[in-house]
C-alpha cells in the first residue's frame, strides 16, 4: 500500500489542554452545580425548612447508609458497569445476623457488631467468588444474592422484628459529646435562637478545614513544579476560601442542631480512605484499568480476577457497615430492612458520573449523586409530595443525569487516531 | 467465454493516510472462475468490498459495470439484488439458529412478514442438495456442524439469493484437505452446470491454478498481472514473483548487529484452541532468541504467530499448553502475565486500541500500568516518581504530545504505538515480543520505531518481531522464522532470505500439497 508521509499529529496545544481539563471535569462540576441548584430550589420551595439545622442533621441520618454503600458500589461499577443488586438484602441479612448475635445469643454488643460486619464481608466474598472465578455475570449473581440474602434474613428473624441494644442507636443517631462546651465554653445558639451551640463540633470542623486548606496549597505547589496545568491562583484562592466557608457553615449548622453525628465520622472516614485507595494506590489504579480496557489491563499484568473478587467482597463489607447504621436508626432488625436500597445506591453512582462502560467515576461523584437523591427525597417529603410522584421524579432525574452524561461525552468525543 | 460479467475500471480507494486501491482495473469473464491473489494488504478484500457495496458508491473513484450496466451500490442489499453474493472469510452465520434459518437469513420465505416454515424447510432441503450438504438435517444448529459444512451452508445461502456472481474470501483457509477438495469440486460443478461466475481470493495457489480460468495478482493496491488458463506463465513461481516483487528502498535504519548467546528458548510448544480443545493451534514449535538479535517471525495472518506469542506470555491464549520455556539456561513456568513480566518478558499486542491501551486514560497512566509497584512507596503510588518516569519515556521514545497528561485516544497511531512500547519497556524486560509493531502507522513513524527496536537490540535484549509485511521482516531481522498453519516451516538467516523464498516456503507447506 502506498502511504501518505507526515505523521498526522493529533496532539493538543496548551490552550486545548485546559479545555480538555475542564471538559474532563465538566461532569464533576455539572453535578455539583446541579446539587447546588436543587438545594436552592428546595430551600425556597420549602420556605427555608430544608436548611434548618435540625433538617440538615436529619438529612445526614436519612442518607448516611445509602452514601456508605454508594462508595462500595462505585468500585463495582468502575470495573466495567458491574452492579450489585443484592445490597439491600445484604443489609437485611447483616442486621438480622447482628440481632441474632447480640439479642438471641447474648454476645457483647461490640462483638455482635463486628461479627455482623464480618457477615457482610462473607456475603461479598460469596458473590465475589461467583463473579470473579466462576464467571457468572454480575447482574445474575447479585440478583440471585438479592433473593438469597433476603431469604436468610427472613429465616433468621422468623418474621419477627427484633429490637436492638442501645449501642446501635448511639452509632446511628447520636453525636460526639460536647467536651468543650461541658468544660465551660458556652455560646448561645444564634442560629436557631434557642439553646447553646455544640462548640466541640465547630472546633473540629475549623481544624479540619484548616488542614484541608494547607493540604490543597501544598498539592498545588507540587503540581506546579511538575508542569501540571493548574488554574489561576485567584481561582484557586477563591476555591479554597469558598470550601472553607461552606464547610464551616455546615459545621456551624451541625453545632446548632445536635452536634457532629457519629455516622458522619464514619462516612467522612470512609470517603477519605476510599478516595485515597482509588486515587493513590496500585489497587485503585488496577480497578480503573480493568474498567478502562479489560484486555489491555490483563496484558499489563493486572490480575483481573482478583480485582473483581475484592471489589465485590468490599461491597459486601460496606453493606455491612450500612446495615449497622440503618438498624440503629430503626432501633431494630426488621424483615423489611433494606428493601429497595440497591436502586437508590446505584442511581446515586450513575447520577454522580459513573459510566456503564467502566473506568469512569469518582467517590466524590457518588457522594454528590447520593446527596442529590437524598435532598430530592427530603425536599419532596417536606413539601408533602405523594410518594408515587416522588418515585416518578426520581426516575426522571436519573434519566436526565445520564442523558446529560451521554450527550456531553459525545460532544467531547474521541478523535479517532489512525 | 468472451463477454465479461463484471468490469471494474480505475477503482481508487483511499483511507486516511493510505491508498488501498490505486487505479485498479479488474475484469471477470462470464462463467469464469477467477482467482484473485496478493499479499496481506494488497487490496483484495478492499476491492471486493467496493464491488459488493460494503464501501458504498461515493466512497471510491472509478466505475463498476455489471452485466453491461453501470452500478452505484449504496449497500450490500443493492449488490445482492443483482445477484452478487459475498462469502466472507469469517462466516456470517448465526450459530444458534438452524441451517434452514441461516440459509434464508435476511431472505426469509415469508408472506406479509410472517415466515412460512414449510416453504423454508422445503427450499432449504433443495438448496442443501445442490451444494452436497446431504449428511445433515436442515434443523441442525449451525454451531453443531463442521466448518466445512458451515461453508456449504453459506454457499447454499448465496444460491438462495439467485446468485450469479459469487465472491469467496479464503474459502478453504479453515478447511482440511477433504473438505477443501469437496468445496472446490462443488464450485467447478456449479460453474459448469449453472454458469455461476466465481471470484476466489486465496493463498492456496496450487488449488487455484487447477480450477481457475483467470488469475489476477494485486500488489500495493495495483493490478500487476492477469493470467489466463493455458498461458505458459501460470506457475506458482511466477505468481509469487508478481505478488511480492517490489523494490526494497531505504526504509530501515542501519545497524551492526552484536549478537550474543542464546538467552530464550521455546521447546516442543503445543497449544490447543480454547474454543475447540481437539484442534491444535500451535504444533510443536521450537525456536530460540539470542541476546542482541532481532528475530523475525513471518507468515500469513492466521499462521499462529500471535497465538504463539500470547500463549508464551503468561498463557493469555490457548488451552492444554505443553512445552518448555527456557530463559538464560533455566526453565521458567509462566502461568500468568505477572509471571511473564517478573521473568523479564514483555509483549506488545498487535491491536493497540483493543488490547494495548486504555484509551480514556492519559499517557502517564498507560505507560506505568505494567509496573506500578516500581512507583509505590509506603503503599501509595508516588505521583512525583510516576510523572518523572513517564516524562523520561516520552523523551526517550520521542512521543509527540503536549504533555504526559494527554489522553491516549487523542494521539496519532504512531504515538499510541510508542506509548505501548514505553509500557513494555517500563517493566525492564530482557525479552521483547513485538506483535505487528508498525501496523497502521505511517512510514516516518515506522522508521522511528525501527530505530528504537535497533537500540533495544544493541542493549542486548532479545527481540521477537512478528510481522506480516515481508519487506519489514527482511529489513529489520537478523534471522527469520517462517510460520504456517501453527508450525515453524523454515528458519533462515536474513542474509539468505528473500521475499520469494519466504512466500515459497509458506505456500509449499500449506496443507493439501
Amino acid at each position: 500500500m502506498s502511504e501518505v508521509t507526515a505523521d498526522v499529529m493529533k496532539s493538543e496545544g496548551i490552550f486545548d489542554h485546559i479545555k480538555d481539563v475542564v471538559r474532563r471535569n465538566l461532569r464533576q462540576y455539572a453535578i455539583l452545580l446541579a446539587l447546588i441548584a436543587i438545594i436552592i430550589f428546595f430551600q425556597i420551595a420549602t420556605g427555608g425548612i430544608l436548611l434548618k439545622p435540625i433538617n440538615v442533621s436529619r438529612l445526614i441520618g436519612q442518607n448516611s447508609y445509602i452514601l456508605i454503600m454508594a462508595i462500595g458500589m462505585m468500585f463495582c461499577i468502575l470495573t466495567g458497569g458491574n452492579i450489585d443488586l443484592s445490597v439491600g438484602s445484604v443489609v437485611a441479612f447483616v442486621s438480622a445476623s447482628s440481632a441474632l448475635f447480640s439479642v438471641t445469643w447474648g454476645l457483647p454488643v461490640g462483638l455482635a457488631i463486628i461479627l455482623g460486619l464480618l457477615m457482610g464481608g462473607l456475603a461479598g466474598v460469596w458473590q465475589g467468588f461467583l463473579i470473579a472465578y466462576v464467571k457468572i455475570p454480575s447482574f445474575i449473581a447479585t440478583l440471585a444474592g438479592m433473593l438469597l440474602f433476603r431469604g436468610l434474613n427472613n429465616l433468621i428473624l422468623n418474621g419477627l422484628t427484633i429490637p436492638l441494644p442501645d449501642l446501635y442507636i448511639t452509632i446511628a443517631s447520636d453525636s460526639i459529646p460536647d467536651f468543650i462546651g461541658a468544660a465551660g465554653l458556652i455560646i448561645p445558639n444564634f442560629v436557631t435562637g434557642s439553646g447553646e451551640l455544640h462548640v466541640t463540633t465547630i472546633v473540629i470542623v475549623l481544624i479540619a478545614t484548616l488542614v484541608l486548606a494547607v493540604g490543597m496549597s501544598l498539592d498545588r505547589k507540587r503540581k506546579i513544579t511538575h508542569g501540571f496545568m493548574v488554574g489561576s491562583s485567584t481561582a484557586f484562592i477563591a476555591q479554597v476560601i469558598g470550601l472553607f466557608l461552606v464547610i464551616n457553615l455546615f459545621g456551624l449548622w451541625l453545632a446548632a442542631a445536635n452536634g457532629f453525628p457519629y455516622v458522619l465520622i464514619i462516612l467522612v472516614t470512609l470517603i477519605l480512605v476510599y478516595t485515597f485507595i482509588a486515587t493513590k494506590t496500585v489497587a485503585g489504579r488496577h480497578v480503573y484499568a480493568l474498567g478502562g480496557n479489560e484486555k489491555a489491563a490483563a496484558l499489563s499484568g493486572v490480575n483481573t480476577r482478583r480485582v473483581m473478587f475484592w471489589v465485590y467482597a468490599n461491597m459486601g463489607f460496606m453493606a455491612g457497615i450500612a446495615a449497622i447504621v440503618f438498624a440503629g436508626r430503626l432501633n431494630s432488625s426488621s424483615p423489611l430492612a433494606g428493601e429497595g436500597f440497591e436502586l437508590d445506591v446505584i442511581a446515586s453512582c450513575f447520577i454522580g458520573g459513573a459510566s456503564m462502560k467502566g473506568g469512569e467515576g469518582t467517590i466524590i461523584g457518588a457522594i454528590i449523586g447520593g446527596l442529590i437523591m437524598g435532598i430530592l427525597n427530603n425536599g419532596m417529603s417536606i413539601l408533602g409530595f405523594n410518594i408515587f410522584i416522588q418515585s416518578v421524579i426520581k426516575g426522571l432525574v436519573l434519566i436526565a443525569a445520564v442523558a446529560f452524561d451521554v450527550y456531553s461525552k459525545s460532544k467531547a468525543s474521541t478523535r479517532v487516531a489512525k | 467465454m468472451s463477454t465479461n460479467i463484471l468490469e471494474m475500471r480505475n477503482i481508487t480507494k483511499v483511507f486516511p493516510g493510505v491508498k488501498a486501491l490505486d487505479n485498479v482495473c479488474f475484469e471477470v469473464g462470464q462463467g469464469h472462475i477467477h482467482a484473485l491473489v496478493g499479499e496481506n494488504g494488497a487490496g483484495k478484500s478492499t476491492l471486493m468490498n467496493v464491488l459488493s457495496g460494503i464501501y458504498p458508491h461515493g466512497s471510491y473513484e472509478g466505475e463498476i459495470f455489471y452485466e453491461g450496466k453501470e452500478c452505484k451500490f449504496k449497500s450490500i442489499k443493492d449488490s445482492e439484488e443483482l445477484g452478487i453474493a459475498f462469502i466472507h472469510q469469517e462466516l456470517a452465520l448465526s450459530p444458534y439458529m438452524t441451517i434452514a434459518e441461516n440459509i434464508f437469513l435476511g431472505n426469509e420465505r415469508q408472506k406479509n412478514g410472517v415466515i412460512d416454515w414449510d416453504v423454508t424447510a422445503e427450499e432449504a432441503r433443495k438448496l442443501m442438495q445442490r451444494v452436497g450438504l446431504t449428511k445433515v438435517h436442515h434443523d441442525y444448529l449451525v454451531k453443531d456442524i463442521m466448518v466445512g459444512q458451515q461453508q456449504l451452508v453459506e454457499i447454499a445461502k448465496a444460491l438462495g439469493k439467485n446468485c450469479k456472481l459469487l465472491i469467496l474470501d479464503e474459502p478453504t483457509a479453515a478447511l482440511n484437505d477433504e473438505d477443501s477438495k469437496n468445496l472446490l469440486n462443488l464450485l467447478v460443478e456449479l460453474n459448469k452446470t449453472q454458469g455461476l461466475t466465481c471470484i476466489i481470493i486465496s493463498h492456496k495457489l496450487h488449488e487455484l491454478t487447477e480450477i481457475s480460468n483467470r488469475l489476477t495478482v494485486l500488489r500495493d493496491g495495483k493490478t500487476i498481472q492477469t493470467m489466463n488458463r493455458g498461458d505458459e506463465a501460470i506457475t506458482e513461481d511466477n505468481i509469487i514473483r508478481h505478488m511480492v516483487g517490489r523494490q526494497l528502498t531505504k526504509r530501515f535504519p542501519q545497524r551492526t548487529p552484536k549478537i550474543g548467546d542464546i538467552a530464550f528458548e521455546v521447546k516442543n510448544w503445543r497449544v490447543y484452541d480454547p474454543l475447540d480443545e481437539t484442534r491444535v493451534v500451535i504444533n510443536d514449535v521450537d525456536f530460540n532468541l539470542r541476546k542482541g538479535e532481532i528475530v523475525g517471525f513471518s507468515g500469513l495472518m492466521g499462521a499462529g504467530r500471535t497465538e504463539l506469542a500470547m500463549s508464551i506470555f503468561g498463557r493469555m491464549y490457548g488451552k492444554n499448553i505443553q512445552g518448555q520455556i527456557i530463559k538464560d539456561g533455566e526453565e521458567v513456568i509462566l502461568h500468568s502475565v505477572g509471571d511473564a513480566i517478573n521473568n523479564g518478558v514483555a509483549y506488545l499486542s498487535e491491536d493497540r486500541k483493543e488490547a494495548g491501551l486504555i484509551l480514556i486514560d492519559d499517557i502517564k497512566g498507560n505507560i506505568t500500568l505494567s509496573n506500578l509497584k516500581k512507583l509505590t512507596r509506603r503503599g501509595m503510588i508516588d505521583s512525583d516518581l510516576e510523572i518523572q518516569a513517564a516524562n523520561e519515556y516520552k523523551e526517550k521514545l520521542n512521543i509527540k504530545a503536549a504533555s504526559i497528561f494527554q489522553k491516549a485516544e487523542n494521539l496519532s497511531g504512531g504515538n499510541q504505538q510508542k506509548v505501548c512500547v514505553a509500557k513494555c519497556l517500563f517493566t525492564d524486560p530482557e525479552v521483547l515480543i513485538l506483535d505487528e509493531p508498525t501496523r497502521g502507522i505511517d512510514v516516518g513513524a515506522k522508521y522511528e520505531i525501527y530505530t528504537i527496536i535497533n537500540q533495544l537490540a544493541d542493549e542486548g535484549k532479545c527481540i521477537m518481531f512478528i510481522s506480516s509485511e515481508l519487506p519489514e521482516i527482511l529489513g529489520i531481522s537478523d534471522r527469520i522464522y517462517v510460520m504456517n498453519e501453527g508450525r515453524i516451516v523454515k528458519e533462515m538467516p536474513a542474509g539468505e532470505a528473500s521475499q520469494e523464498k519466504i512466500m515459497t516456503s509458506i505456500i509449499q507447506s500449506s496443507s493439501g500439497r
